[in-house]
């Protein structure tokens, strides 16, 4: 035979015409870029007077190796908002799907804009705001990667919250019982298996829908643990005594100006966190365990007619995520309260799928959103040391509306795993 | 390889889907599986790939019985399986398809993509598949993700392979390059198993045929011994005619007038690129074309189920454009889609319901709030007769009618109230001959009654028996239109696939 190039191309029919999906879409990202824009000179840059200076703490607590930066408020305010037009006015000239990052850019700058100002006639602790939102982002992170875990291989899973304030439950008592922080966050991650492999045998085994399923273990790990905080914990107190891990510092890396103590010293949660995220966006992709469970994610029965086990990939994967989950869940008492406190998740859980969603099922993606939504919660406090006249109800806001608009305006529908939440049969 | 099937019986709860089947296919044959839609071809290959267990019988390999639990065990026994959906993962590249589940690896676990690229490149090659292997499988074109299908099973070095319906979604050309293919790998020694119920291709590729009917071997033979009017008559049971009997249209006033329009599908793409044309009472009108080329998206387009984002539709004359479709059934026009399963019907309702399920709204079926039970069941009764609907009672669930038999529900039902414009989507996909020849018949004589008719078909055996006029799809736009008379497989064939006449 002589060619077989003779197929049609696939579907590419917006060369007919001009496609004017992206124009509209790069149209979106600069006026919001503008309204950023414009909202940071307008809002920071004329409500400042010309004389004012703000002074950004650059250093944790004693140290001193890189100088305290001090701004002109109002010239800085200026060029940061003039900074996100210019981002817009880019926007326009390179329409191209991918230009939703110019949006999140000049967000950033408004958000600098922001810190900046706040701290006029005043000294704002940078370092501080920087370094506590990466601490917030540990569980978001984690429970965002227990999340994708699971909806990798096509089984939804809302129940992270669940997971992982069992896990915070059982980690606190077994780490004051047995005196071992080690024991205790081993239990927490037990705690997060048996709860995943709860949700796996529900949806999977029973195929009860995986959101009915995974509100019940909600739900039920809510009550549980409040039922033995009141009737356990109340009475014995020593129980609810776990302490915290120490952060450790690696040597010769922590003396990086900045970046050194913000990421090389923590505790183990902050490592297991970052190292999860580097060798998950590496694992999925380059190993035959990624690309079997991205497989069973997108298309179950491609996967069980070349001979892979639907099941066992989901099994498995919704059981490890519960583990993750579980690490996670031991982060709110091991790693930051030092006690269990009824429903102390408050939340966070659902928050960690947003930020899954927002990063789009991949492991960096996820990270990143999870620092966002650190980031404004933590901004909160370094706002309210400044006594600015923002109410903090408002901040605490910000991010989910921004979510909002990012993944329902600008992303378009975020490429979900195909078979997310399809219960899958063989044949009989 | 030699496969050998001996008296393979599958039952599955209440039916019998094959029953004491014998087949033996040798290597280097090309044996053709022709049947029905029903007749249980799939279910016996699905067997052979360890898909399902048999109830009784054996697979015979080489003369060694053989056993499979799961596709794993076919697989590694040699079997290789072109599934009539595809089984490819869309969002990976074809390298990460061909080596998913025999993945080579460079250290424990790690996926070594080097080596699957230069295999994937050498079997292309070898057998003249070409194939890119950092291709996206959701980028290519159907006829390609076929190959890439063929390529997994060679990658598994598969001596015997079985094809489900491998040429349902090809354009004309691409079915001959596919059988061009097909003939190498049997010449190469491999046995291959060859599913269809297209007589024509059958008779050309084919080393011996084996003809199925209700799970049953009903005759085995070759192509020199037969002709296609012999294998259509012993795969449906009775005589068939294989021609529609019409006589030449005579078209009057324009009904349906499409000026330059555009359609945007689901993902915000221009599915339909400034498309006119016109369909006047008494002729029917053909849209062909291979699948995806903006047809589905024209027709929702005209009956209303998809505001066009530029252009005018005009029925006798009024503006209709973005109209929805309960004020184009008031106009007269009726709609049969192109999946009856999910927008035809509604199969937990019984029979009756169904053939009035967009005329609830209207006399004589409901007065004021209050449905009118006797005017249902009337027309019910009427439909079943008039259009030889097989149901134990009209009160039966449609979903346990045969996909025949639901589908005359749906044109029962449209036919019922149309007064203008019938537009019919895929009216015989997986349909019995039978019931092809009686919805044929019924199209022929809508028109003989001065309806127009817009006839959307992939099927190009259906356009060329039934069309006065055929208007070829390619991209969005129109790429020709050719009459009734001069359109042949060629014309229409190469216009599909996109060269100019």
């Amino acid at each position: 035979m002589t060619s077989v190039t003779t197929a049609p191309a696939p579907a590419p029919r917006d060369d007919v015409v001009e496609d004017t999906g992206a124009r509209r879409h790069a149209l979106t990202v600069a006026g919001l870029c503008f309204l950023a824009g414009v909202a940071a000179i307008v809002l920071f840059g004329l409500t400042a007077t010309s004389d004012q200076v703000s002074t950004l703490l650059m250093n944790p607590r004693g140290v001193d190796t890189i100088p305290d930066v001090e701004l002109p408020t109002q010239i800085a305010a200026f060029v940061l908002g003039f900074g996100a037009i210019a981002l817009g006015v880019r926007a326009l000239q390179v329409v191209d799907p991918k230009i939703t990052v110019f949006f999140g850019g000049a967000l950033g700058l408004f958000a600098l804009a922001l810190v900046i100002w706040a701290a006029r006639d005043g000294t704002g602790a940078f370092y501080g705001l920087i370094a506590g939102s990466v601490q917030r982002a540990t569980p978001i992170a984690l429970g965002a990667i227990a999340g994708l875990l699971c909806e990798r291989t096509g089984v939804i899973n809302i129940a992270i919250e669940g997971m992982m304030l069992a896990a915070a439950f059982g980690a606190a008592i077994t780490a004051s019982a047995t005196g071992s922080l080690w024991i205790g966050l081993l239990c927490g991650v037990l705690t997060g298996a048996l709860f995943g492999a709860i949700h796996a045998v529900i949806s999977i085994r029973y195929e009860v829908d995986q959101i009915v399923g995974g509100t019940f273990i909600n739900i039920f790990a809510l009550g549980l643990t409040s039922y033995l905080t009141v009737r356990v914990l109340v009475e014995y107190s020593d129980l609810n005594q776990p302490g915290t891990f120490r952060p450790f510092e690696i040597p010769l890396l922590v003396d990086i100006p900045f970046l050194g103590p913000l990421l090389f010293s923590q505790n183990v949660f902050g490592f297991v966190m970052f190292g999860l995220v580097a060798f998950l966006a590496w694992a999925l992709f380059n190993t035959r365990w990624g690309l079997r469970v991205r497989s069973v994610g997108e298309h179950p029965r491609a996967a069980d007619t070349v001979g892979i086990s639907v099941r066992f990939i989901r099994y498995r994967n919704v059981i490890l995520g519960g583990m993750v989950a579980g690490i996670g869940g031991a982060w709110f008492t091991l790693g930051s309260a030092g006690r269990f406190d009824q429903n102390m998740t408050n939340g966070k859980g659902f928050i960690a799928l947003a930020a899954m969603i927002f990063g789009r099922w991949h492991p960096v993606g996820a990270l990143i959103a999870a620092l966002i939504f650190g980031f404004s919660e933590q901004l909160n406090d370094y706002l309210a040391l400044l006594d600015t006249p923002i109410p903090s109800e408002f901040l605490l806001m910000a991010p989910y509306v921004v979510t909002i608009v990012v993944v329902a305006g600008l992303v378009g529908r975020p490429r979900v795993p195909a078979a997310n939440g399809q219960v899958y049969r063989s044949g009989g | 390889m030699r496969v050998e099937l001996r008296g393979i019986t599958k039952r599955f709860p209440g039916v019998v889907a094959n029953e004491d089947v014998n087949l033996v296919v040798e290597p280097g044959q090309v044996h053709a599986l022709l049947g029905e839609n029903g007749a249980g071809k799939s279910t016996l290959m699905n067997v052979l790939f360890g898909l399902y267990r048999q109830t009784e019988g054996e697979v015979l390999l080489d003369g060694v019985p053989a056993s499979f639990s799961s596709p794993a065990d076919a697989i590694d026994a040699g079997i290789g399986m072109v599934h009539q959906h595809f089984m490819l993962v869309p969002v990976f590249t074809v390298a990460e398809n061909v080596m998913l589940g025999v993945e080579p690896t460079s250290a424990p676990g790690v996926l070594d993509r080097d080596a699957a690229r230069r295999r994937v490149l050498e079997l292309s090659a070898r057998h003249g598949l070409d194939v890119d292997p950092d291709a996206m499988v959701e980028d290519l074109p159907v006829g390609v993700q076929q190959r890439v299908e063929i390529l997994k099973a060679l990658y598994r070095e598969a001596d015997c392979l079985i094809l489900d319906e491998p040429t349902a979604v090809l354009t004309p050309s691409e079915i001959d390059d596919m059988l061009e293919i097909i003939r190498r790998l049997a010449d190469e020694g491999r046995s291959v198993i060859f599913i269809s119920h297209k007589l024509r291709e059958v008779r050309a590729i084919a080393d011996t045929i084996t003809i199925l009917r209700r799970g049953r071997v009903v005759g085995t033979t070759t192509p020199d011994e037969s002709d296609e009017q012999e294998l259509a008559t012993a795969m449906v049971g009775r005589d068939v005619q294989l021609v529609v009997d019409r006589s030449a249209a005579s078209p009057t006033d324009v009904v349906l007038r499409v000026s330059d329009l555009r359609v945007r599908d689901e993902r915000d793409q221009l599915a339909v690129a400034d498309v006119s044309f016109d369909v006047r009472a008494g002729e029917i009108v053909a849209i062909a074309g291979v699948q995806g080329n903006g047809q589905s998206e024209l027709v929702s387009a005209i009956v209303g189920l998809r505001r066009p984002t530029a252009g005018r539709v005009e029925l006798d004359g009024t503006d209709v454009t973005g109209a929805n479709p309960a004020r184009m059934v008031e106009l007269g026009v009726a709609h049969v889609p192109e999946d009856r399963q999910r927008d035809g019907l509604i199969s937990s309702f019984p029979v009756s319901d169904n053939l009035v399920l967009n005329l609830t709204g209207r006399s004589p079926y409901s007065r004021g709030i209050r449905m009118d039970r006797r005017a249902i069941r009337e027309n019910a009764e009427r439909l079943v007769q008039d259009f030889d609907i097989r149901t134990s009672s009209i009160d039966a669930a449609v979903g346990t009618l045969s996909g025949g038999n639901q589908q005359k529900v749906i044109v029962g039902r449209e036919m019922s109230h149309t007064e203008r414009l019938l537009v019919l989507s895929q009216p015989t996909r997986g349909l019995d001959v039978g019931s092809i020849q009686y919805i044929h018949h019924r199209i022929v004589q809508a028109r003989d009654q001065g309806l127009a008719v817009l006839l959307n078909s992939s099927e190009l055996d259906e356009v060329l028996a039934l069309a006065d006029r055929v208007i070829v799809m390619y991209r969005g736009g129109v790429i020709g239109e050719v009459s009734g008379e001069e359109a042949t497989r060629d014309s229409v064939g190469m216009l599909m696939a996109g060269a100019r006449a």
